[in-house]
C-alpha cells in the first residue's frame, strides 16, 4: 500500500521541514530551560561536594553562608574541634565578585580555606594546590585563568598556581579559592582614604588616644582595621560520629547554627533556588503547551488544505484507519524532526551560555516522550476534523 | 434476456421530518444496461445529486430498491453492512473537478483503489498502467497531477473510476470545466471504455453540447424521474482543437 503520509510530506517538504524546525528551537528552548535548571541544581551540589563537609557551622539562627549572611569568629573553630566526633575543621569565607583579567570582567565566587584543612578546591585538574600563605590561588576553568596567570585583587596580585573543572557557586559563577586570610582582607578591607580618616578620628579622640598611654591607640587600631571574621566552619566527623548528634552539641554548647551536608544541599536546592526553579518549571508547561498548540494548528491546517481529496478518498473507498494513520504520522514526523532539531540546537548553543547548562539524558528521553505524546493529541484535531468530513462533499458543487 | 447493470425501482428521499420535510426524490425509477451510457438531467434543485449520492450509497434512500447487476444492495435498507466497501468495489466515480490527489503521481492515483482492494502492488500498478494505456496518457504515468492539463486530469479521474472494474460509473458533470472539444473528448471517453468494458454509466450534465450524444435521457423534474429518448449522435472529436 502505498504510504499517504510520506507521499503528501514528500510533496510539499519544503515547507514541513520549515514547521519542523521553527518547533524544534521551541523543543530547544524547552530543553535549554530544562537544562537550565539541572545546571543550578549541579551547581548547587557541586560546591557541597567540593567542600566535602559533613557538617556547616555558621552563624546562630541564619540560612548561612549561601541563603543568608553569616559570620562568625575565626577563634570559634577551636570550640569547634573540641566537640566529640569532629575530626576536621576549617575556617572558610566566601564573596562574591567581579575581577578584570585580559581586558576581562569576570564574575567570581572568592573562596578563602585554610590549606590543609576543608573548604578547599579538591581534586585539581592542572597545577598544584595552595602552598604559600599569600597571593596564590586555584581557579574553575570557567573562569579563563590559566597557570601563571597574574590576577589583581584589590590592592594585591594573586598568581594561578591550580585549576579546577565543576566549581560553581549556587548562582553558577566559576570559584577561585585563596588562602583564607587574603580572603578575610578582600572581604573586610577598606580603601586607604578611609583608613586615613578613621586614624585621623581615633588619633583627635583623647579617649583613645591619652597622653599618658600611647599604646591603647596601637591596640584600638588593631581591633577596628584587622578581621578574624570568617562565614562558616566546614567540620568532617570522625568515623563512627552521627552528625545529627554533633551538630547539636555544636548548636547546644557553642551557640551556633550546624547544619549536616544533607540539610545544607535542602537548603542550597530546596529553597535558594526553588523560586528559581518554581520560575522554570511554570516557562517549561508555557513552553509546551504553545509547542502543543503550534502542533495542532500545523496538522489541522494540513488537514483543512485536503479536506476534498480526504472526502474523495473517502468516496472512493479509502478505510478511516488509512486517513487518520495518514494524519498522525504526519504530525509524529513533525514532532520527531523538531526534537531533532531541538537536540541538535541546544547541544549546540548551551556551551554559549554564560550560566552552566547540563543537558541530562533522562531529560532528553522524557522531552522526546512529551513531544511524541504532544504530537499524537494534537493530531487529534487533524483526524477528529478528516473523519467527519463526509464523502457525500466529493459530489456536487 | 440481459440483466440491467443498475435498475433502480421506486426510489424516494426526504430530508428532514414533519412539516419541514423536503422531498428529493419522489418514488424514481431507472434501468441502465450494461455498456449503456445515460445522461441525468434536471435544474438545479431538482434532486440529480441526490439521486447520485443514493445510487453512490453516499446517502441513504428513504425508500425504494436498489439493484447492481443481480444483486440487491438496497431494498428499504442497505444491504451491505460497510457501504465503503461496496463504494470501493462496485462503483466508479467520476466528478465534475478531477479531484486527484495531490501527492500521488498519475501512476498512484490510479493504483490507489485496485490496492484498497487488497491487491498486490504489482498488481496495482498493471491494472494502473493498463488503463493509463488505453486512455491514452501512458507516457504521463510518472508525473505530477500539477503537470497535467484539465483534459488529461479529467482521464486520469476516468482511469482511476474504472480501476475496479465496477459494474457502474456514476459521472458527476465530468465535461463542465473543460470547453467543448474536451468535453467531447471526454464523453468519447467514457462511450469507448463503458463499450469495451461492459460498464454502465450514468452521467449528470447540464452541458447542452454533449446532451445530444446520449441514446437515452433520464430528467429529473421536482424529484421526479422521467425517461426520454434522447438523439444518439455520433460523438465526433477534433483532434486538432485538442492539440
Amino acid at each position: 500500500m502505498i504510504s499517504l503520509a510520506y507521499r503528501d510530506v514528500a510533496k510539499g517538504f519544503g515547507r514541513y521541514l520549515a514547521t519542523g524546525l521553527g518547533l524544534g528551537l521551541l523543543i530547544g528552548v524547552t530543553l535549554t530551560m530544562a537544562g537550565v535548571y539541572r545546571g543550578m541544581v549541579e551547581d548547587g551540589r557541586a560546591l557541597l561536594e567540593a567542600a566535602g563537609a559533613d557538617l556547616w557551622v555558621v552563624q546562630q539562627h541564619t540560612l548561612g553562608p549561601f541563603a543568608e549572611p553569616s559570620s562568625i569568629s575565626d577563634e570559634m573553630i577551636r570550640g569547634i574541634l573540641a566537640v566529640p566526633g569532629v575530626r576536621e575543621a576549617g575556617n572558610v569565607a566566601y564573596l562574591t565578585m567581579e575581577v578584570s583579567h585580559g581586558g576581562k570582567s569576570v564574575r567570581i565566587m572568592l573562596a578563602g580555606y585554610e590549606p590543609g584543612r576543608p573548604g578547599g578546591p579538591g581534586r585539581l585538574v592542572a597545577g598544584r594546590p595552595i602552598t604559600r600563605n599569600h597571593y596564590e590561588l586555584v581557579a574553575d576553568l570557567r573562569t579563563g585563568f590559566r597557570i601563571g596567570d597574574v590576577v589583581p585583587i584589590r590592592r594585591h596580585d594573586y598568581t594561578v598556581v591550580g585549576l579546577a573543572a565543576g566549581l560553581r557557586s549556587p548562582s553558577g559563577d566559576p570559584m577561585v579559592f585563596l588562602p583564607l586570610k587574603d580572603a578575610q582582607e578582600i572581604q573586610f578591607l577598606k580603601d586607604n582614604d578611609a583608613l586615613f580618616r578613621d586614624r585621623r578620628r581615633l588619633e583627635e579622640n583623647p579617649v583613645f588616644n591619652p597622653p599618658g598611654n600611647p599604646g591603647l591607640l596601637g591596640t584600638v587600631e588593631e581591633t577596628l582595621f584587622s578581621n578574624h571574621r570568617v562565614n562558616a566552619v566546614l567540620v568532617r566527623l570522625a568515623p563512627g560520629y552521627s552528625a545529627d548528634e554533633v551538630a547539636a552539641q555544636i548548636r547546644r554548647w557553642l551557640r551556633l547554627t550546624a547544619y549536616t551536608d544533607a540539610e545544607m544541599e535542602e537548603i542550597l536546592i530546596g529553597q535558594l533556588i526553588a523560586t528559581a526553579a518554581k520560575q522554570i518549571g511554570l516557562f517549561l508547561a508555557i513552553l509546551t503547551l504553545v509547542s502543543a498548540a503550534i502542533v495542532a494548528l500545523t496538522i489541522y491546517s494540513m488537514t483543512q488544505t485536503k479536506l476534498k481529496e480526504i472526502a474523495v478518498l473517502k468516496l472512493i473507498g479509502t478505510p478511516n484507519r488509512l486517513i487518520a494513520g495518514m494524519i498522525v504520522q504526519e504530525s509524529m514526523g513533525l514532532g520527531a524532526i523538531g526534537f531533532l532539531a531541538g537536540k541538535l540546537a541546544v547541544t549546540w548553543w548551551a556551551p554559549l551560555f554564560p550560566k552552566h547548562v547540563v543537558l541530562v539524558e533522562r531529560d532528553t528521553l522524557v522531552a522526546l516522550a512529551v513531544t511524541l505524546v504532544i504530537c499524537l493529541v494534537a493530531s487529534m484535531a487533524g483526524v477528529r476534523s478528516a473523519l467527519r468530513v463526509s464523502p457525500a462533499s466529493a459530489i456536487g458543487g | 434476456m440481459t440483466q440491467p447493470a443498475i435498475l433502480v425501482e421506486e426510489l424516494s428521499k426526504t430530508y428532514g421530518s414533519g412539516s419541514s420535510a423536503v422531498q428529493a426524490l419522489r418514488h424514481a425509477s431507472m434501468r441502465v444496461m450494461p455498456g449503456e451510457v445515460v445522461g441525468l438531467l434536471g435544474a438545479s434543485g431538482s434532486g440529480k445529486t441526490t439521486l447520485l449520492q443514493c445510487l453512490g450509497a453516499i446517502i441513504d434512500p428513504s425508500g425504494g430498491r436498489i439493484e447492481l447487476g443481480s444483486e440487491v444492495i438496497f431494498d428499504g435498507e442497505w444491504k451491505y453492512r460497510d457501504r465503503r466497501t461496496l463504494r470501493r468495489d462496485r462503483i466508479g466515480f467520476v466528478f465534475q473537478r478531477p479531484y486527484l490527489i495531490p501527492f500521488l503521481n498519475v501512476l498512484e492515483n490510479v493504483a490507489m483503489l485496485p490496492m484498497l482492494q487488497g491487491k498486490s502492488n504489482a498488481q496495482a500498478y498493471a491494472r494502473a498502467r493498463e488503463l493509463l494505456e488505453i486512455l491514452g496518457i501512458a507516457d504521463r504515468a510518472g508525473m505530477q497531477i500539477e503537470q497535467l492539463s484539465g483534459g488529461q486530469q479529467q482521464r486520469v479521474a476516468i482511469a482511476r473510476a474504472l480501476a475496479n472494474d465496477p459494474p457502474i460509473i456514476l459521472a458527476d458533470e465530468p465535461t463542465a470545466p473543460l470547453d467543448s472539444h474536451r468535453a467531447m473528448s471526454v464523453m468519447k471517453l467514457l462511450h469507448d471504455m463503458a463499450e469495451r468494458s461492459g460498464t454502465a454509466v450514468i452521467v449528470v450534465t447540464h452541458d447542452e453540447n454533449i446532451i445530444p450524444v446520449f441514446k437515452r435521457i433520464y430528467r429529473l423534474r421536482d424529484g421526479i424521474l422521467h425517461e426520454e429518448p434522447g438523439e444518439g449522435r455520433p460523438i465526433v472529436v477534433d483532434e486538432a482543437a485538442l492539440v
